[in-house]
């Protein structure tokens, strides 16, 4: 129930038609009432590349299903995380950091279940992650990875947003968004006090970071060792 | 005018365009006629009616949207610019994290206004605010009750961009623009939540100070699309259920929480 059509999908020639009509769309804009000075953003849509030809892996299926998919797959890597980390806390944590990252690690498993329950059938296998490259026993390396892994989760769904064409998803989107980022806030405030909106996070337009799927999987990608076709993301 | 490329560009836009109108055909029809028989400057109108059909919204809707969001900025950037100048009620820190908000604040009201008007429309003007409810809240001299306003206001602006993300799908530019603000709003509110000694996120529908509960109104829910939270894995309490999920508020509700603070 919840297939749709894409609106563009990476082989069927569309991304092509995306890459082309800046000038059009720019026409078409403008007799639409609305100036060109900020299709800025629009424009970066246009620079689709097709190297991501191998169809080997996982594959996230198409339109609302593969944002879907892609949101559930990032949403089992930050489970994933936290799970490890409540299971073998770092030395030292304290009582009121065990609090913050086992709410933490439930929000992020309800994140996970409710996109596993909303796909359904739809919905991509539970993905092996490696975490081989961080040290659990360590609060710094615990805490640096997980403000990576939050401040990559909301840049991932602000990136994503866009790309969801059935309202109800963008709603669910927007709803876990800001936790994530309330997540991204605490943790940052964990490493470094009062760090919860810095400039490495939140630009000087007052703007968070908005990342395109292709862009996310290439940072989350060492943390997944399921192989993922990203093919079918739009980008 | 070329119609013609306007559709191809619409089409590459978004290949959906004709399941939410009808067909090609008889959308081609339509403006064919319009361009007979309206002069150029009603094309506009026309392609904003056609927006109307296929998205239930125009690009006027995501002009009242930005006013919208443009309003809440004033609100929060007047707010938090006035309070960083009575130093004496912050620690360091305090007044830190309070530069940071209001900086961000004015660069959201900066950018909300560029982006109005680089779709043609002129930013409304800030109304004139009242902080204290005319006097009846100690905002500017007691660090509680300024913290209590500050979490209200973020933590309803965070509702109210949510509310208003669904209504700008069309225009995917001010979408994105809207999305990164929402989530800084998030960060500023976890913040000053723990300012506070509370949580960064909100469980159930908790609040600590009853002038601001309609903020937090609706914020209980355990089912999120017909799916129950609550229990859907071990240890997912209620409380976390509430807690992994926040909900929009529709711009009513939000203008109904903010009018005490705004002198008309």
């Amino acid at each position: 129930m919840f297939i749709r059509k894409t609106r563009s999908v990476a082989g069927n020639g569309q991304e092509e038609g995306i890459a082309q009509p800046s000038v059009h769309r720019r026409t078409f804009l403008k007799y639409a009432g609305m100036g060109t000075a900020i299709l800025s953003a629009g424009a970066t849509l246009s620079s689709c590349s097709k190297d991501h030809t191998d169809d080997s892996g996982v594959s996230l299926g198409s339109g609302d299903v593969s944002v879907l998919n892609y949101a559930y797959a990032l949403e089992q890597l930050e489970a994933a995380f936290y799970t490890q980390v409540i299971a073998t806390p770092y030395t030292d944590m304290s009582p009121a950091e065990a609090t913050i990252l086992t709410d933490i690690r439930n929000h992020e498993i309800a994140h996970r279940e409710f996109f596993k329950a909303a796909l359904g059938a739809n919905a991509i296998a539970s993905l092996e992650v490696n975490f081989t490259s961080i040290d659990f026993t360590s609060r710094t390396k615990v805490l640096a990875a997980a403000m990576a892994f939050e401040d990559l989760g909301v840049s991932a769904y602000n990136g994503a947003g866009q790309y969801i064409s059935l309202v109800k998803y963008l709603e669910f989107a927007g709803k876990i968004v800001s936790v994530e980022a309330r997540h991204a806030a605490v943790i940052r405030d964990l490493i470094f006090a009062g760090s919860f909106a810095a400039s490495t996070a939140v630009d000087e337009k007052g703007l968070d970071k908005a990342r395109t799927p292709l862009d996310v999987f290439a940072i989350a990608g060492r943390y997944i060792k399921t192989q993922i076709n990203v093919n079918t993301l739009p980008h | 005018m070329d119609l013609q490329n306007i559709f191809t560009a619409i089409e590459k836009t978004d290949p959906e365009i004709y399941e939410r109108l009808d067909t090609r055909r008889s959308a081609m029809k339509r403006f064919a006629n319009v361009g007979k028989a309206l002069a150029m400057s009603a094309v506009p109108l026309a392609l904003g009616s056609m927006f109307k059909k296929a998205y239930g919204r125009t690009p006027a809707d995501v002009l009242s949207v930005l006013q919208f969001a443009l309003l809440l900025e004033h609100l929060e950037s007047g707010f938090y610019s006035e309070a960083i100048t009575h130093t004496s009620l912050f620690d360091a820190a305090g007044f830190a994290a309070f530069t940071t908000i209001a900086n961000q604040e004015a660069a959201h009201v900066t950018l909300i206004a560029q982006t109005i008007q680089a779709l043609g429309g002129t930013p409304d003007p800030a109304p004139a605010f009242t902080y204290t409810k005319n006097g009846a809240l100690p905002t500017f001299t007691d660090l509680a009750t300024l913290l209590t306003v500050a979490q209200a206001f973020e933590d309803t602006g965070v509702r109210a961009y949510k509310g208003q993300i669904c209504n700008l799908q069309e225009n995917r530019t001010v979408l994105t623009i809207a999305l990164q603000i929402h989530s800084v709003e998030a960060r500023h509110a976890a913040h000053i939540r723990t300012m506070r000694g509370k949580k960064g996120w909100i469980t159930q529908a908790q609040n600590d100070f009853s002038d601001t509960d309609a903020t937090y109104a609706g914020e209980d829910l355990t089912v999120q699309d017909g799916v129950t939270i609550t229990g859907i894995c071990t240890g997912i309490t209620a409380d976390a259920a509430t807690e992994a999920f926040e909900e929009p508020l529709d711009a009513a509700t939000v203008r109904t929480i903010i009018a005490p603070f705004i002198n008309t």
